[in-house]
């Protein structure tokens, strides 16, 4: 089915005239990047997760907005989305941004990112803009997400990103190494690592520990201005502000992080009386639902340069406030896509812009040689494992989206069968690749799914109150209408249970009919036995979680998923976040 | 006299402490920890306890400063500042807290009306800041969210 509409897509298309064939041709000439406007050129890529080399990439066909997120960007999905935005026009711009007829416009279009073919579009995207008016900048969640970043502490990436360009980052899965390893990795930089909201804690600092500033108690510079041919550009650095929550404080116990929304203003104010830059940019991780709260609030930042939350929208969203007008973008995940932002500055001002996101397809784009020995060199000595063949995948394999994906059912099946337990949880992580069907599972594919700092396992007793509580908690992470008050990841996948769930409930009450495979409700007061991993209190004492998912599937030599198990969604009945869905919506 | 950023805060704190010492003992006690009000169950009752009065929506006249999620619910950073004039106390009451009353500082002229302190949350609640001034009782209120946290991507 999904190749008959991939076709009539197709047909459509050609009919309507609707092939940009310049572009097209520009593809085929190797130039991708945008012409120059202006004269100063503000690269952005973010959330690359260490995918060094070319993945496939399945954008979301549920990703629900609630409260003022509802119906706007980047909350609409698949053809709701091209209905919004009729630019996206061409077939490939459509695999691009959407998940539409995922399997066939993959095997058509081929795999996207690949640090070696990044490189490539980079250099000529600052050839384009001539010498010294362009900088390189990284939104962070860049040292985790591989086997080889794992097994390097990041140093792989940093190398990569040192190799790439990179100017200044911020960060979030950075923060799941231990803090003397970040520090260092941070040192290795030859870039700046920025974050304003990221302090020693006041018992931290009396004790002395190392920080960029005592007196402010920042850990990293705020900020760093940028000289592009005379063109000062202020870049300050937002981290993920929830990090200590959502992820291990344990790895960084003397950090506080936060939105520290004050502390920003009182910044941008103070470097626009001091520094007198032409501009003022905010390299952000805090997701896109809070950069654009955090926009109408805060005065006198033109551009937040976005990440966290994987959203791969091609315009930058203009959001007023108090002071004017700030742009607001989000640059998508997994290398797939380069943002360029050209800016044309004069006297201290912004007087014009340009933003492309481009999609990387790698087979349009040549590998750069340096980039690829180097790829080659740090996987070399994990080969074998990297390579092991587990399981031949006979459906689409993918996790993004709200509630369930089928690379996640995988997991939970892992889960529940290897550490026998009734039900499994998984975290909702906006990471991981997609493997298309007769594609082989490698160790390589299991580790993009679940490799981080903290993957033991846990089997334990859980009341059936306990597992509302985590539902309900997890839930209200997503779907708080308060971005501030939100984590920016997907709901945690549950196997061997069902459930129904209300976006726009009310907190604590959004999950209803929890049930067992048999239909069953389960029982507030009674015992269960539970498996899952990453936990984030203490360590959990089991194997980690790819060693599971890779002896499930060794056994099995096949995997296949016939029917998707997605929650029942309850009052988001024509949302423009939802398409395709598996499972019931009201 | 220079005083490291840094420092400042845990200085006006002892500050604030040292104003408080100087009052007779007798008065102390009663100042110090009023019993009836750290029993209330509820935040009206907390309120009622102190100031036999109730308090006044004011958030243009009170800065208060909490996380929109508590990185740590046992150590939630508080920080309840005001300019108005004659302050005579600043109190910090978590509504859904066992007893709501968390903190209650008694202060003076002499003292600049700013106080950081770290309370402990068992769920999300509303963070009450409560200034009394001049004899009336203002308050301002901030939701804080307690989560037990992972699942973010």
């Amino acid at each position: 089915m999904e190749r008959r509409e991939f076709v009539n897509l197709l047909g459509k298309a050609w009919v309507a005239g609707m092939l940009p064939l310049g572009q097209s041709m520009a593809m085929a000439a190797g130039k991708l990047q945008p012409p120059m406007y202006g004269n100063t050129r503000i690269l952005h890529f973010t959330d690359c997760h260490a995918q060094l080399l070319p993945i496939h990439f399945r954008e979301p066909n549920v990703n629900i907005g609630v409260g003022a997120a509802n119906g706007r960007l980047p909350h609409l999905v698949g053809r709701n989305l091209l209905k919004k935005l009729p630019q996206i026009s061409s077939l490939q711009d459509i695999h691009a941004y959407t998940y539409l007829d995922f399997t066939a416009a993959a095997e058509k279009f081929g795999k996207v990112g690949g640090f070696a073919h990044l490189k490539t579009l980079i250099d000529q995207c600052r050839a384009e803009a001539g010498d010294g008016r362009s900088i390189l900048l990284d939104g962070g969640d860049t040292w985790q997400g591989s086997g080889t970043a794992l097994w390097t502490r990041g140093k792989d990436m940093v190398e990569a990103c040192n190799m790439l360009g990179v100017d200044v980052m911020t960060g979030h899965w950075e923060f799941t190494y231990q803090d003397s390893e970040i520090l260092e990795n941070a040192r290795l930089f030859k870039g700046d690592f920025v974050a304003q909201n990221i302090k020693a804690t006041e018992d931290a600092l009396f004790e002395g520990i190392e920080v960029h500033d005592e007196d402010s108690g920042h850990v990293f510079k705020p900020y760093v201005i940028k000289e592009m041919q005379g063109k000062r550009v202020a870049v300050i650095g937002q981290a993920f502000p929830y990090t200590p929550v959502a992820n291990p404080r344990r790895f960084i116990p003397d950090w506080t992080f936060g939105i520290q929304e004050e502390d920003l203003q009182e910044l941008v104010t103070t470097i626009r009386a001091n520094e007198k830059p032409d501009a003022v940019l905010l390299l952000s991780h805090n997701g896109m639902d809070v950069d654009l709260k955090l926009a109408s609030r805060v005065s006198g930042i033109d551009a937040i340069l976005g990440g966290h939350t994987h959203d791969g929208v091609p315009v930058p969203v203009v959001v007023e406030n108090p002071g004017g007008k700030t742009l607001v973008t989000n640059a998508g995940s997994n290398g797939k896509y380069l943002a360029v932002l050209d800016l044309k500055l004069v006297n201290g001002k912004v007087d014009g812009f340009n933003y492309t996101l481009i999609p990387v397809f790698s087979k349009l784009i040549p590998a750069d040689a340096e980039m690829a020995a180097y790829i080659s060199k740090v996987r070399q000595p994990y080969l074998g494992k990297l390579n092991e063949e587990l399981a031949t995948a006979e459906s689409l394999m993918y996790r993004r989206g709200n509630f369930n994906g089928t690379f996640d059912q995988v997991i939970t099946d892992s889960l529940t069968t290897v550490l026998d337990a009734q039900f499994a949880f998984s975290p909702g992580f906006r990471w991981g690749t997609s493997v298309l069907p007769g594609e082989t599972i490698t160790m390589d594919r299991v580790l993009d799914q679940t490799c981080m700092t903290y993957p033991e396992t846990y089997v334990r007793e859980m009341s059936g109150e306990q597992i509302k509580l985590i539902l309900e908690d997890v839930c209200d992470n997503l779907f708080n209408p308060d971005p501030y008050r939100q984590q920016g990841g997907d709901m945690v996948r549950v196997g061997g249970m069902t459930y129904a769930v209300e976006p726009n409930g009310e907190s604590q009450n959004r999950i209803s009919e929890i049930r067992d495979l048999q239909g069953q409700l389960i029982d507030a007061n009674k015992d269960y036995k539970v498996a899952g991993w990453a936990t984030v209190g203490s360590k959990s004492p089991g194997a980690p979680v790819w060693d599971v998912v890779a002896s499930y599937l060794r056994d099995r030599k096949t995997i296949k998923i016939d029917k998707l198990i997605e929650p029942k969604l309850k009052g988001v009945a024509g949302n423009l976040g939802i398409a395709d869905y598996m499972g019931e919506v009201t | 006299m220079e005083i490291l950023p840094a420092r400042r805060g845990f200085l006006k704190n002892l500050m604030a402490v040292g104003a408080m010492l100087v009052l007779p003992a007798s008065l102390l006690a009663a100042l110090v920890r009023p019993q009836a009000a750290f029993k209330a169950d509820s935040a009206t009752g907390s309120v009622q306890s102190l100031f036999g009065q109730d308090a006044v929506e004011a958030a243009d006249k009170i800065r208060l400063k909490v996380p929109d999620i508590a990185e740590n619910g046992a150590v939630v950073p508080v920080t309840v500042g005001t300019d108005l004039e004659g302050v005579e106390s600043i109190t910090i009451i978590i509504d859904n807290n066992p007893t709501p009353l968390s903190a209650n500082f008694n202060l003076t002229d002499a003292v600049s009306a700013e106080v950081s302190t770290r309370v402990k949350m068992g769920k999300s609640s509303p963070v009450r800041a409560v200034v009394k001034a001049q004899g009336k009782v203002y308050y301002t209120t901030k939701e804080v969210k307690v989560t037990i946290g992972g699942c973010g991507g």
